[in-house]
């Protein structure tokens, strides 16, 4: 009873601070409703976790994406909770939980960096883990530590099921820890985080999509295969039909597919029920912006432009590449020097954002023609009139939403 | 430093990035394109030499350059070159060579390994890393280039944890105005024709005096490029530190602003113009 009335306490605070933000226009309030919930009451996640289902996606690129497409096949066995908005951090975590007290499954996206804590304060059932690669270097610090991190946390829960992606031997060491797991392909390209190994620093040899390293890491059998236009699963195949473009998201169903079967729904009902999914938070969802149809677009890091970049439309189409360097951006924009921007050449192209100037300095050393125009809407109209595609970094992303109303 | 060009000017000039596997977390890659790219927008005929970990060094490149990368990585790229001796053949025959961050603690003595214990560097530039800084510097940097390499100010974004001493052997690149650098005021070294900095950005695309000083030892002088858009982009840089500056004055305490306890960012003890007043 006890328990029941400070859940009850909690879901009012959050849903209250929740409207008194977007009230005074200060966003959507996942946030700071958690935060504040979090103050009232350290213990919150636990115990708004506690008695459900836990599926948790973390992982450098397509959390988002991933956790929708999850929550949305197993929102065909019954009631799901999830953050669906990118607030991955134990807050958003929190306001989300605190919005529905009912659904006994829960379908979170969890922050790499946020993901050992939260295995602390919870009772995952599965965790998924996608991808991890160079991101926001002044941040999570290198890669290889957040690998080390899964690890030992993985290592101290035998009772959680992974789902990993077998194609990325950071993920694979990483999970290799875990007590049982689903190793799923994904036909992931981004590999030069991994050419050390993880595991003894030796040199990783790749020959085709099988890696190995001496020490004995080496790329484990997939139980499901997916990157493709189908998921394999075992002698089965499923037709993989997206709104979503881009040989990613064919990964990320892939990864749902594997997930969602910890639940009981086969891989037919769980792709059928992705396919209703057009946008998410806002990302490839087109808008007119003056003359220009534009597709809004989320490239946060160098192997999320890599995969954007095989999927843009082809020229005359033009591209805003819209770049900020606050906090949950990294304020080092190094990285720019990772992207194949040499890829954009004969599109119409403006260097937009906060740091415009740095993506102009890049998209001239890789002989690519533009204009720069700090904000992105002014931007998007200046290109000729028709497709533009705005690819934009977290918070220049989250710029161009909130003006477009989203 | 040696003016004179150390070839003759009509093969290509080669640059070799050297493991970008493992040296190459921080968008490093970009200085050797800057390099190439700079060179042919002049007309010269300029070669990029990729060189992959577990593959032989390149011997014959004019410019070698080094990345930043983890402490693994770091070490594995160590132990190869210093088997492998192609670039002390390349440097001891007049090729320059740039190492940043993990890459310019390599071409020092030595620098601590994963293990924390210390490892053998390539000894091109008399200085060794085996301090360890707590916590890890990571911000924007600005330093006053030493007088005699006759640079304007260079820019850049710093993320390390290794603190680095010179030898007598050594100059620094630099006074650090904002930022840690090395850790004693200075930044960066140069020796003969390498140079070390802990400058990402990448440290090239940011500062291309820094780019067509090193080119000059290949090829002599070089007729002036249209750099507009990166003047640009030095000029946001240098506000940014400015404001940054001027906002964790305001935030310190009074007793830490009369110099008590000795929290400074930059431990250089001579008088500091601010980012301001600097031109770059």
């Amino acid at each position: 009873m006890e328990r029941t009335a400070s859940l009850k306490a909690l879901k009012a605070v959050v849903t209250g601070i929740g409207a008194v933000s977007r009230l005074t226009g200060r966003g959507g309030g996942a946030v700071i409703g958690g935060k504040v919930a979090l103050t009232l009451d350290k213990g919150a996640l636990p115990k708004l976790a506690a008695g459900r289902s836990l599926y948790l996606v973390s992982g450098t690129n397509g959390k988002t994406t991933t956790t929708a497409l999850l929550a949305a096949a197993l929102g065909t066995a019954g009631p799901v909770v999830t953050n669906m908005t990118g607030a991955n951090l134990k807050p958003g975590l929190v306001s989300a939980l605190a919005g529905d007290l009912e659904s006994p499954v829960a379908v979170l996206e969890v922050d790499e960096a946020a993901l050992v804590q939260v295995l602390v304060d919870t009772t995952a059932s599965v965790v998924v883990l996608l991808n991890l690669s160079r991101d926001q270097l002044d941040r999570y610090g290198e890669v290889r530590l957040a690998a080390q991190k899964w690890r030992t946390s993985l290592g101290a829960r035998p009772e959680i099921h992974v789902v990993a992606n077998c194609d990325d031997p950071l993920v694979v060491w990483a999970a290799r820890a875990a007590g049982s797991v689903t190793w799923v392909s994904t036909g992931q390209r981004w590999r030069i985080d991994a050419t050390s190994c993880p595991n003894c620093g030796g040199r990783i040899i790749w020959a085709g999509d099988e890696w190995k390293c001496s020490c004995g890491l080496a790329r484990p059998e997939p139980e499901i295969e997916g990157g493709g236009d189908d998921v394999v699963v075992g002698p089965r195949s499923f037709p993989v039909q997206l709104q979503l473009p881009g040989r990613c998201n064919a990964a990320n169903a892939a990864m749902a597919v594997a997930a969602a079967r910890m639940a009981g729904v086969d891989p037919e009902s769980a792709l059928a029920a992705m396919v209703g999914i057009a946008n998410v938070a806002g990302r490839y969802r087109e808008v007119n912006i003056g003359p220009a149809s534009a597709r809004l677009l989320l490239a946060k890091n160098p192997a999320g432009w890599n995969e954007i970049l095989d999927f843009l439309a082809a020229p005359p189409a033009g591209v805003v590449v819209a770049v900020n360097a606050r906090g949950p951006d990294g304020y080092d924009t190094s990285w720019l020097w990772d992207v194949d921007f040499e890829r954009l050449e004969g599109r119409p192209v403006i260097a937009a954002g906060e740091r415009a100037l740095d993506v102009a300095v890049r998209l001239r050393y890789a002989g690519v023609p533009h204009e720069v125009c700090a904000d992105a809407l002014v931007a998007a109209r200046r290109l000729p009139p028709g497709k533009v595609e705005l690819v934009a970094n977290y918070t220049a992303f989250q710029t161009v939403l909130g003006a477009v109303g989203g | 430093m040696a003016e004179t060009p150390a070839r003759p000017g009509d093969s290509a000039v080669r640059v070799a990035l050297l493991y970008p596997e493992l040296l190459g977390t921080y968008g490093d890659r970009g200085n050797a394109r800057v390099l190439v790219q700079r060179l042919a927008w002049r007309g010269l005929p300029a070669e990029l030499v990729e060189a992959p970990w577990g593959e032989p060094a390149p011997a014959s490149c004019d410019v070698y350059v080094l990345g930043g990368g983890e402490d693994s990585p770091q070490a594995s790229a160590a132990a190869a070159l210093i088997a492998e001796g192609a670039v002390h053949r390349a440097v001891e025959g007049g090729a320059a060579v740039l190492g940043i961050c993990a890459g310019f603690q390599i071409l020092g003595r030595s620098f601590f390994g994963p293990d924390g214990e210390a490892r053998d560097g390539l000894g091109l530039i008399d200085c060794t890393t085996a301090r360890r800084a707590q916590p890890r510097i990571v911000g924007e940097i600005l330093v006053e280039p030493d007088p005699g390499t006759r640079l304007p100010a260079l820019s850049g974004y710093e993320n390390h944890a290794g603190l680095t001493d010179l030898g007598p052997s050594a100059s620094p690149l630099g006074r650090v105005e904002v930022g840690v650098g090395n850790g004693d005021g200075t930044e960066g070294a140069r020796q003969g024709r390498a140079v070390g900095t802990y400058l990402h950005g990448p440290v090239l695309a940011r500062n291309p005096a820094l780019a067509d000083l090193m080119l000059s030892w290949i090829v002599g002088d070089l007729q002036p490029l249209d750099d507009a858009e990166v003047t640009e982009l030095r000029e946001e840089r240098r506000r940014f530190v400015a404001a940054e500056q001027a906002r964790r004055a305001a935030r310190r305490p009074r007793r830490w602003r009369r110099g008590w306890p000795p929290y400074r960012r930059t431990m250089s003890s001579t008088a500091r113009p601010s980012a301001a007043n600097f031109s770059v």
